[in-house]
């Protein structure tokens, strides 16, 4: 039953407004009891100019849903909204929302953080920015997977 | 001409100067290591640079088996979303 839920996942590569988006979940979820929803954006500090991510068409949008199926599964919820940006971004801009519906709050708040966690530490992304006119990679954090070990 | 489609993700495009490369196929590891020498192929070879095969990740990648129009991804670890 759990993986016929409503999930909806979105690779996008042009920027959206997550208030809009969080408004239309919570509507096609009327009379849901609860709705929590997380939005990361580029931070406007360190003098990054720019962030780019990059993606692999095969595998990104694929393990996303996947994932999303397995907070569906995990947590009772009525519906899982995931949407990520790829390509160049600046500070302020969205890169991902994740939101959840739940008849009761902790299943959705719990939702959203293993959705983060996951997407933070496992997802198929590579993400550079642009500092002083130059361009470097960022290496993965160990932050990231010490995150994902608090849902073994 | 038979060939196999090297994609090249994150830090391995820049590596490689192009994001993708076609090699002759069939191919396997060693045929993938001999492809990419210097910079590339040493990361390549490093345990936390992951392969897949359309699109499906190898558990283990030195057990590639690619062939015609098949397609070869280079997955250096992932930064996070």
């Amino acid at each position: 039953m759990a993986a016929n839920l409503p999930s909806d996942v979105r690779l996008l590569t042009v920027t959206f407004d997550p208030a809009a988006e969080v408004a239309a979940f919570g509507a096609a979820h009327r009379g849901l009891g609860g709705l929590c929803s997380f939005v990361g954006e580029v931070r406007s500090d360190d003098a990054v100019e720019a962030l780019e991510l990059s993606h692999y068409e095969r595998m990104t949008l694929p393990a996303m849903a996947a994932l999303a199926d397995t907070a569906l599964a995990r947590f009772d919820l009525l519906g899982l909204l995931l949407v990520h940006r790829s390509g160049v971004m600046h500070p302020g801009e969205p890169i991902v929302l994740v939101a959840a519906a739940a008849r009761h709050r902790r299943a959705a708040i719990e939702a959203v953080d293993f959705t983060m966690d996951h997407l933070k530490a496992d997802s198929w992304f590579w993400k550079r920015e642009l500092r002083g006119g130059r361009w470097s990679w960022i290496e993965p954090r160990e932050q990231d997977h010490g995150d994902l070990a608090r849902w073994a | 001409m038979a060939t196999v489609t090297l994609v090249f993700l994150g830090k391995l495009a820049d590596l490689a100067g192009v994001p993708e490369k076609t090699v002759a196929a069939p191919l396997d590891w060693a045929g993938l290591v001999s492809a990419l020498p210097g910079p590339l192929g040493e990361v390549l070879q490093q345990d936390r640079t992951r392969v897949a095969l359309n699109g499906e990740l190898l558990a283990d990648k030195t057990a590639l088996a690619a062939l015609a129009g098949d397609e070869v991804a280079l997955l250096p670890p992932v930064s996070g979303g």
